[in-house]
C-alpha cells in the first residue's frame, strides 16, 4: 500500500492532466471519424426510442430489434449476392444491389418487430417492459438458431460492406474545422445519414402537426382523443415507423461496420440508446449528443490503442488495466443516467396503456 | 347440473386443484402452443436445409427430446442438474417481480459470484473441506448480493430504472471478471486464463455421478422463498411495495429500503446459482464463461408466474429442454438452439395471453404477473 502511495506521489498530477488535455487535442481530430461511426447505431436506436416514448410507449426491445435487423440485413444481402453473382459497385459508398436489398430488408424487419411490440403493448396491453424484454429474448434465440442453421454451414456467405466516403481534400485541409468535415463526411451512407435523420426528426417532432399530435398523445392521450386524434392509430404508426431507425442501426452493424454476423453482436447498444434517450431529454438532438458522449469513452480506447500516449501520461495509463477501457462506455452510461434521471422529465403518459372510453 | 340450475363445473375447475388450474392454465396452454409452433419451425427449417419434407420429423425430434431428458437415470439426473441454476435464477427474478422490480442483471450477478467463489475456493484449496466450501459459497453469495444491491441503491436514490442499470452492470461485470481472472486470480501453469484448482472446495457429489450438494440448496430455496414471500412480515412488505408503492409508504413501509433489500436478495439468489455452478460443476472459472442465465431466469419466472412452486415447475421444464436438446440434435439433426426459440415462443404466448385464452377457451383469471409497477416506475417517476 505504501509502495503504491509513494509511486502515486511521484506522479505530478497537474502535469499529467495537462498532458492528457494535450493528448486529446492532438488525437480527437484523428479519431473523430471513428467516434461518429461508433455513435451511429446508438443514435439510431435512440431515435427509435424517441419515436416510441414520445407517443407514450416504453421500448426496451430496441436491442432485440437491432439484432434481428442486423441478422436479416446480412442474410438478405448475402442471399441476393449469391443469387445475382458479382455486380459492380457505385464509386461513392460502394453501393451494390445486395447491400441495398439488405438495408431494405433490415428496415422491414425493424418495422415488423416494432409492429409486434406495438400489438403487445397497445392492443394486448401487456406490460411494456415485459413486452420489450420478450422481444430481446426472442431476437437472441431466433437469430442464434437461424445463425446455426443457415449462416454457420456456409462460411463464404457475405456481401461486403458499404465504403466510407472520401471527402475532397481541399475541405478536409481547411484549418480548424477541416477535421469536423472529415468526422461527419468520411462515413458510410448509414452513419452519414444519422445527422440528417436527427435534424429531420427534431424538426418534425417540434415544428409539425404530426409532431404536436405525437407529443400530445404521449403527454395526455385522453385530451388528445377529445380533440379528435386517434390515439391508438397514432401510437401504432409511430411505434412501427420507429422500427425504421432500429432496422437501420441493425443494417449498420452488419453491412457497414463488420460485414459478418455474430450472435448477440448488438452487445448492449440498444440499452445504451435508451439511456441516451433519457439523458437527451426525449429529444432527437439531445439523444444524439448523449450517444456521442457515451461513445467518447470507447473512442478514447481506440485512440490509445492506435497512438499510445508517451511520457508520464503513458505511465499512468499503463497502470489502468485494459479491461477498464472495455467497461468505460457502460460505466459512463451508468453514471450519466443516474445523474440525468429525475432531472429530465419523461412524457407523462409513457408506459401507460391507453383504454378508449366506451361510447354510451 | 347443480341445484341452482347452472351447469356443474368440470372436475378440473373444482376445489383446491381448480384454484391452481385457474393460475396454471395459461402457462400450460402456452407451452403446448409453443411446442406446436416449434414443430412447424422444425419442419420448415428441415425443408430449407435438406430440401425434403418429412412430416414425422417433429415427432422424432420431440421423442428424442423426452428420451434425452427423462429416458434414463443419467438423463433424469442431467435434467435436475440443468434445472438447478434455473430454479435459483427464477426465484431471484420472481422475488424482484413481487416487489415491482425487474432484475435483468442476473448474468452479471451470476458471473461475479462464480468468479468470487472460484477465487476463494482456489485460495482455500488445501483447507479442510467444510471451511473451504463455506467460505467459497459465502464469497460468491456476497458478491452476487452486492452486485444486486448496486442497481437497487441507484433506483432507491436516483430513480434510474433497474432495466437499464442492470444491463450496464452486466457489461461492467464482464470486464471486472476478465480483469480478476487474468490478473489477481490467474492460476499459473495453464495454457489459457483460468482460476486455480478448487481442491477441497469442490462440492461433494450426493447422487449419481454429477448431482452435487448444491442441488439441495436449490431445492431448499423454493420453500424458503415461498415462506419469506407469503408468510413473513418482510415478504408482506415486499409484496405491498410491488402492488402499490404509495400505499406501502403510507402504511409506514420504506419503499427505498425495500427496493435495495429486494434487489440484494435477488442478486444473492443469482449468487448462489453462480457459486454452486462453479463449485459443483465447472470447478474453475474462465473469462469467457458463457451463460444466458439472466434471460433464461426471466423466462422461468414469467412461466412460473413469480410463484416459487410455479418457478420450480418451469425450471424443471426448461432444464428438461436443455438436457434433452443434445440427443435431439444427434437423432433429428435439429440445432440445440431450438430450445431458445421454444423458450421465446412460450414467452410470446404468455404476453399475448388473450390469444391463448381464446384458443383454449380459458376464462380470464388474474393478469399474467403482478407487474403494474415495473413499467410505471420507468424513468424514475414512481419511487
Amino acid at each position: 500500500m505504501d509502495q503504491l502511495a509513494t509511486s502515486l506521489d511521484s506522479i505530478p498530477v497537474l502535469g499529467v492532466a495537462f498532458q492528457l488535455i494535450g493528448y486529446l487535442v492532438a488525437t480527437v481530430p484523428v479519431i473523430a471519424p471513428v467516434f461518429v461511426a461508433l455513435a451511429a447505431p446508438i443514435a439510431l436506436g435512440a431515435l427509435c426510442g424517441v419515436m416510441n416514448e414520445r407517443s407514450g410507449i416504453v421500448n426496451i426491445g430496441i436491442e432485440g430489434m437491432m439484432l434481428t435487423s442486423a441478422f436479416t440485413a446480412f442474410l438478405a444481402a448475402a442471399l441476393v449476392a449469391q443469387a445475382i453473382g458479382p455486380t459492380s459497385a457505385t464509386p461513392i459508398f460502394g453501393v451494390t444491389i445486395p447491400l441495398l436489398a439488405g438495408v431494405a430488408v433490415a428496415i422491414l424487419t425493424g418495422m415488423l418487430v416494432s409492429a409486434l411490440h406495438a400489438w403487445l403493448s397497445i392492443s394486448i396491453r401487456a406490460d411494456q417492459i415485459i413486452s420489450g424484454t420478450i422481444i430481446n429474448i426472442m431476437a437472441f434465440g431466433v437469430t442464434g438458431f437461424l445463425n446455426r442453421l443457415v449462416i454457420s454451414p456456409n462460411p463464404r456467405l457475405g456481401a461486403g460492406i458499404f465504403r466510407p466516403l472520401a471527402p475532397p481534400a481541399f475541405l478536409v485541409d481547411v484549418p480548424v474545422v477541416g477535421w469536423l468535415v472529415k468526422a461527419f463526411f468520411a462515413q458510410g451512407p448509414i452513419a452519414m445519414s444519422v445527422v440528417f435523420l436527427v435534424i429531420l426528426l427534431q424538426v418534425w417532432l417540434f415544428r409539425s402537426r404530426w409532431g404536436l399530435r405525437t407529443r400530445a398523445v404521449g403527454e395526455h392521450p385522453k385530451a388528445a382523443e377529445t380533440v379528435g386524434i386517434d390515439v391508438i392509430a397514432l401510437r401504432y404508426r409511430n411505434v412501427i415507423l420507429g422500427g425504421i431507425f432500429a432496422g437501420l442501426a441493425g443494417a449498420y452493424l452488419t453491412l457497414e461496420q463488420s460485414g459478418s454476423f455474430q450472435n448477440g453482436m448488438s452487445s448492449g447498444r440498444g440499452f445504451i440508446a435508451i439511456a441516451a434517450v433519457i439523458f437527451g431529454r426525449w429529444t432527437p438532438l439531445g439523444s444524439f449528443g448523449a450517444a456521442l458522449l457515451f461513445t467518447a469513452s470507447e473512442a478514447l480506447r481506440v485512440a490509445i490503442s492506435l497512438s499510445p500516449p508517451t511520457g508520464q501520461l503513458g505511465d499512468v495509463l499503463r497502470f489502468i488495466p485494459a479491461e477498464f477501457f472495455g467497461a468505460l462506455p457502460y460505466l459512463v452510461t451508468l453514471v450519466v443516467l443516474v445523474a440525468a434521471v429525475g432531472r429530465s422529465v419523461p412524457p407523462a403518459a409513457v408506459g401507460k396503456p391507453y383504454v378508449r372510453e366506451a361510447r354510451t | 347440473m347443480t341445484v341452482d340450475g347452472r351447469p356443474r363445473r368440470p372436475f378440473w375447475r373444482r376445489g383446491r386443484f381448480g384454484r391452481v388450474w385457474a393460475i396454471a392454465a395459461v402457462p400450460v396452454a402456452s407451452v403446448v402452443l409453443a411446442l406446436v409452433v416449434a414443430a412447424v419451425i422444425i419442419l420448415i427449417s428441415s425443408v430449407v436445409t435438406t430440401g425434403s419434407l418429412d412430416v414425422s420429423l417433429p415427432l422424432v425430434a420431440y421423442a428424442a427430446l423426452v428420451q434425452g431428458a427423462f429416458g434414463s437415470e443419467s438423463a433424469l439426473l442431467n435434467t435436475i442438474l440443468q434445472a438447478t441454476p434455473l430454479v435459483l435464477g427464477g426465484l431471484a427474478v420472481g422475488v424482484g417481480f413481487k416487489a415491482g422490480l425487474f432484475n435483468i442483471g442476473g448474468q452479471g450477478q451470476f458471473l461475479l459470484a462464480a468468479t468470487a467463489a472460484a477465487g476463494v475456493g482456489a485460495a482455500l484449496a488445501t483447507a479442510p473441506g467444510p471451511i473451504a466450501i463455506t467460505a467459497a459459497l459465502l464469497a460468491g453469495i456476497l458478491a452476487g448480493a452486492l452486485w444486486g444491491l448496486i442497481p437497487g441503491a441507484l433506483k432507491a436514490f436516483s430513480g434510474a430504472h433497474e432495466v437499464v442499470t442492470t444491463i450496464m452492470l452486466n457489461s461492467i461485470a464482464a470486464a471486472v471478471i476478465g480483469y480478476l481472472i487474468l490478473g489477481p486470480l490467474l492460476a499459473p501453469g495453464f495454457s489459457f486464463g483460468r482460476t486455480g484448482d478448487l481442491g477441497n472446495a469442490v462440492l461433494p457429489i450426493v447422487l449419481g455421478d454429477n448431482i452435487h450438494i448444491g442441488v439441495v440448496l436449490a431445492v431448499v430455496a423454493v420453500p424458503i422463498v415461498w415462506w419469506l414471500l407469503y408468510r413473513s412480515t418482510l415478504g408482506f412488505e415486499i409484496r405491498s411495495v410491488g402492488a402499490n408503492p404509495s400505499a406501502a409508504r403510507y402504511a409506514g413501509m420504506r419503499p427505498a429500503g425495500l427496493t435495495m433489500l429486494t434487489m440484494s436478495l435477488s442478486g444473492l439468489l443469482f449468487g448462489v446459482a453462480g457459486s454452486i455452478e462453479i463449485l459443483g460443476v465447472s470447478h474453475f472459472m474462465i473469462p469467457s464463461y458463457g451463460t444466458s442465465i439472466g434471460f433464461d431466469a426471466i423466462a422461468v419466472a414469467l412461466l412460473g408466474r413469480s410463484h416459487p412452486f410455479g418457478i420450480a415447475a418451469a425450471a424443471i421444464l426448461f432444464g428438461a429442454l436443455r438436457a434433452g436438446a443434445g440427443l435431439m440434435q444427434v437423432l433429428a439433426n435439429i440445432p440445440v438452439e431450438i430450445v431458445d426459440v421454444i423458450q421465446a415462443i412460450i414467452l410470446l404466448f404468455l404476453a399475448a395471453d388473450i390469444v391463448v385464452r381464446r384458443i383454449f377457451r380459458i376464462r380470464a383469471a388474474e393478469a399474467l404477473t403482478d407487474l403494474e409497477t415495473v413499467t410505471s416506475s420507468y424513468a424514475g417517476r414512481v419511487r
